[in-house]
């Protein structure tokens, strides 16, 4: 189910040196055109429809259409990406709606203190089981 | 053929950087973000220099890049011995125990953190029912590190909501990494989208002493020079033909940006290979690859055939499945349950369906039973809601199908088939490296174990994830754990070291003309035909991938011939291989980001070099459902229950192979 851009929405990140789609598909599959100053997605057949281009757009310009050897026409899946939560809306082919919303995460963003209160690690058990963190579980 | 060679004569000179460091982590992925947290702790103490390169943006690279619904390895309250147990079932009865033992005694500790820096975790309620990660939270649910307990899907599953699990990880890697900068003073130890090519030798003939790669944003070659390095990528995918050959290509089951290049780095530095004919075939939905584990264990649904009957209890299906492979068909491991479901698929008994709507049925009905209309209702809403989280966080086009075609999961059931074969060694899968286990677990024979743990044959060269072969079904947090091991190992290895002195066999000169010659390549001949896409000259990136697709898809076991393969086709196949890695003298790249997918194929194409190799090697079908060797078509137990390792010699391109005693460690 490739992304693709909707030429009216998409800004080209305002001329900044990658756009956010560049910087986030883990596929390199998002490309700009600096003429035209719009996003688009380089090699349609390569995305694997992961929707972080769409999660991440400022613009929410980017959306995804079903890959054209399976998927009939018709619905669409829409992510709204929040700090601490995620709106999914689904709509069916036949005009069901379906919304959802799911916690992503239970801390601030950026707020991962990697090391502090945990122990130092202790050189003389370098070569033993475990971590620096906690020793291996033995039963 | 002529070898083309690249003089700077057509293509620009790129800027080329040497970055010097005593570790280089390769891949950002869950083994790569593991490794940098662990490793970092240890460097600080000492200022030894950590860097990582990664070939996308660590936020969402690797498999976990889209998210994830469970975490498939939380050893919790069963016991690591029985994890070992479980993990050689389904692997047909050879692993290195040494290794699952030492993932499973240490994994906890990764999930505990996760939760920690914020991955909401499903928790059991007091009425025996699910809570979400934020419910949980509401009613005052303990931390798994508190003794808090989790929603099992399965034995070893816990469910998540993990939209941003890869997110919540990587922020903990590049923290670690900062905290390295600050100790240590350099100014960049995190590379993104730079792309490792391959491994370059010391002088000493020993060590590696550089891993080589280049920029996919900018004209700029690097080398990184290490004292230890660990590899950290992915397996191989979009190596045979897939299913989807349009558009849908790019839908793969496991992520289609992961392309062997760990493999390849490891082969071109001269490390040892083990079970590289192992590989996995998932059954899943049809076309989206939508995860059918939470169906099966968390919904109990079944799957049948097209006419209702549980294929996996056919009578003539499975006594032959015994009569072929023994006791192991007995185990019903993952391989067994693909065999018996093709079985059923070859005889027209298709297609398989997931019997969603009686799942969904019996469900509601003990809810209502115990609940009563009103709550049993509400918790059914909630039951659906988590059945669609479970695609939404990991494979969203499911969803998008399902609401594509109108298919409510209550009200209709849906397709599932086996995939295309795909090569990786963390999830269900276990080709990959040789490599040292931790030597203390007792009953650990002498050849397991070399004195660092995971460091491959090669010194200093750690594997961890995908990479690691004989020790599947580390899943995600396994490999962040693994790359933790690594990390630890390989900071023990530098400080043994410390005199060591990287001296690469290339220059900096020779090393931009190999990595730049697909450019060289094309701005020589591209004005040559009126359409440089045509051109008799070189080879561009999708043809190497069509013709290599074709070869591994029609010779080696892919769907075109349900998996089957042979001694002879095998030996056809290789020799159409071998003109492919001769043609891919010739590649050609009109930008980066074709170069990028030049050398993704090439390693694409050592992969699965090691892999037929391996499949011809073994005389046997020890890996039924997988592929079958048609002209060994049982399990050979007296000649077979070893190991298969091989080492590829990239200067000669010559292979040897040779069985290495499996030993019990568990009985």
């Amino acid at each position: 189910m490739p992304s693709f851009v909707i030429t009216e929405k998409c800004d080209g990140c305002k001329a900044q040196d990658k756009t956010a789609c560049q910087y986030i598909c883990p596929h390199d599959l998002m490309a700009l055109d600096r003429e035209k100053m719009k996003a688009y997605n380089q090699e349609p057949e390569q995305c694997w429809e992961c929707f972080n281009c769409v999660k991440i757009c400022p613009q929410q310009a980017i959306e995804v259409r079903g890959y054209s050897d399976f998927v009939p026409l018709g619905s669409s899946t829409i992510p709204l990406r929040g700090t601490d939560s995620i709106m999914w809306t689904i709509k069916f082919r036949n005009g069901i709606l379906k919304r959802f919303k799911f916690p992503i995460r239970t801390t601030t963003e950026g707020s991962v203190d990697p090391y502090t209160g945990k122990p130092a690690p202790d050189f003389a058990a370098l070569k033993q089981p475990g971590f620096f963190n906690g020793p291996a579980r033995t039963e | 053929m002529e070898k083309e060679t690249c003089t700077f004569s057509y293509c620009k000179r790129p800027e080329v950087t040497e970055v010097e460091c005593d570790l280089l982590i390769m891949g950002g992925g869950m083994a790569g973000c593991g490794a940098a947290y662990e490793a970092c702790r240890w460097a600080n103490e000492k200022g030894l220099k950590v860097v990582l390169v990664d070939k996308a943006a660590t936020d969402r690279s690797g498999a976990v890049a889209m998210g994830l619904s469970a975490i498939n390895t939380y050893v919790g309250e069963n016991k690591v011995e029985d994890y070992v147990k479980y993990v050689r079932n389904d692997l047909m009865g050879i692993i290195r125990e040494d290794l699952v033992f030492d993932l499973g005694r240490h994994v906890d500790n990764s999930v505990e953190l996760f939760e920690e820096w914020g991955l909401p975790i499903w928790k059991k309620g007091d009425d025996g029912f699910s809570l979400d990660g934020f419910q949980a939270a509401e009613a005052g649910k303990k931390s798994l590190k508190d003794g808090g307990t989790p929603v099992r899907s399965g034995k070893w599953q816990i469910m998540i909501n993990g939209e941003s699990y890869k997110v919540i990880v990587a922020e903990a890697a590049k923290k670690a990494l900062q905290s390295n900068r600050e100790k240590t003073g350099m100014a960049q130890n995190h590379f993104e989208r730079v792309f490792i090519v391959k491994a370059v030798k010391d002088t000493n003939g020993k060590d590696v002493a550089a891993a080589i790669g280049f920029s996919t944003r900018e004209n700029k070659i690097y080398s990184f020079k290490a004292k230890a390095m660990i590899c950290a990528t992915a397996g191989a995918v979009n190596c045979f033909r897939p299913r989807s050959v349009g558009e849908g290509m790019g839908r793969t089951w496991y992520p289609v940006f992961s392309s062997g290049s760990g493999y390849a780095f490891g082969m071109q530095a001269g490390a040892e290979l083990s079970l590289m004919e192992n590989r996995f075939v998932p059954a899943r939905f049809k076309d989206g690859y939508g995860p059918v584990g939470a169906w099966f264990l968390f919904f109990k649904a079944k799957a049948t055939d097209s006419f209702g009957n549980d294929y996996c209890a056919d009578k003539e299906y499975f006594d032959d499945a015994v009569a072929r492979y023994g006791d192991y068909a007995k185990g019903l491991g993952t391989a067994i349950r693909n065999h018996l479901m093709m079985r059923a698929m070859k005889d027209g008994r298709g297609p398989i369906l997931m019997q969603t709507p009686a799942a969904m049925a019996a469900l509601g009905a003990a809810f209502k039973e115990k609940l009563g209309d009103k709550e049993g209702a509400k918790k059914m809403k909630h039951l659906e809601a988590e059945a669609w989280e479970d695609f939404l966080d990991m494979a969203i086009g499911q969803a998008s199908i399902w609401a594509a075609t109108n298919i409510e999961p209550d009200k209709s059931t849906s397709e599932i088939m086996p995939t295309e074969p795909y090569l990786l060694g963390s999830h269900a899968g276990c080709a990959g490296f040789w490599v040292s286990g931790p030597g203390d677990i007792a009953g650990t024979p002498e050849h397991y174990s070399w004195g660092y743990n995971r460091m491959s044959t090669v010194p200093g060269l750690f594997m961890a994830g995908d990479v690691v072969g004989a020790s599947g079904h580390k899943f995600s947090s396994g490999s962040h754990a693994e790359g933790r091991l690594a990390a630890k190992a390989a900071i023990a290895y530098i400080l043994d070291h410390a005199d060591y002195k990287p001296a690469p066999k290339m220059s900096l000169d020779e090393i931009a003309a190999e990595l730049y010659l697909p450019f060289e390549i094309y701005e020589k001949h591209k004005t040559y035909t009126t359409e440089p896409g045509v051109n008799p000259n070189y080879i561009g990136p999708k043809a190497l991938q069509a013709r290599l697709m074709k070869i591994a898809d029609e010779y080696f076991g892919g769907v075109a011939t349900w998996y089957m393969t042979s001694k002879t086709m095998l030996e056809e196949g290789l020799k159409k291989l071998e003109m492919l890695k001769e043609d891919a003298n010739k590649m050609a790249a009109k930008d980066l980001h074709d170069l990028l997918r030049c050398f993704e194929n090439y390693h694409r194409i050592l992969s699965v070099e090691a892999h037929a190799r391996h499949i011809l090697f073994r005389e046997e079908s020890r890996y039924p459902g997988y592929y079958y060797r048609g002209d060994y078509n049982k399990i050979d137990d007296a000649n077979w229950k070893c190991f298969t390792n091989s080492r590829y010699d990239a200067e000669n391109n010559t292979w040897e192979l040779k069985k290495v005693p499996y030993v019990q460690m568990f009985k």
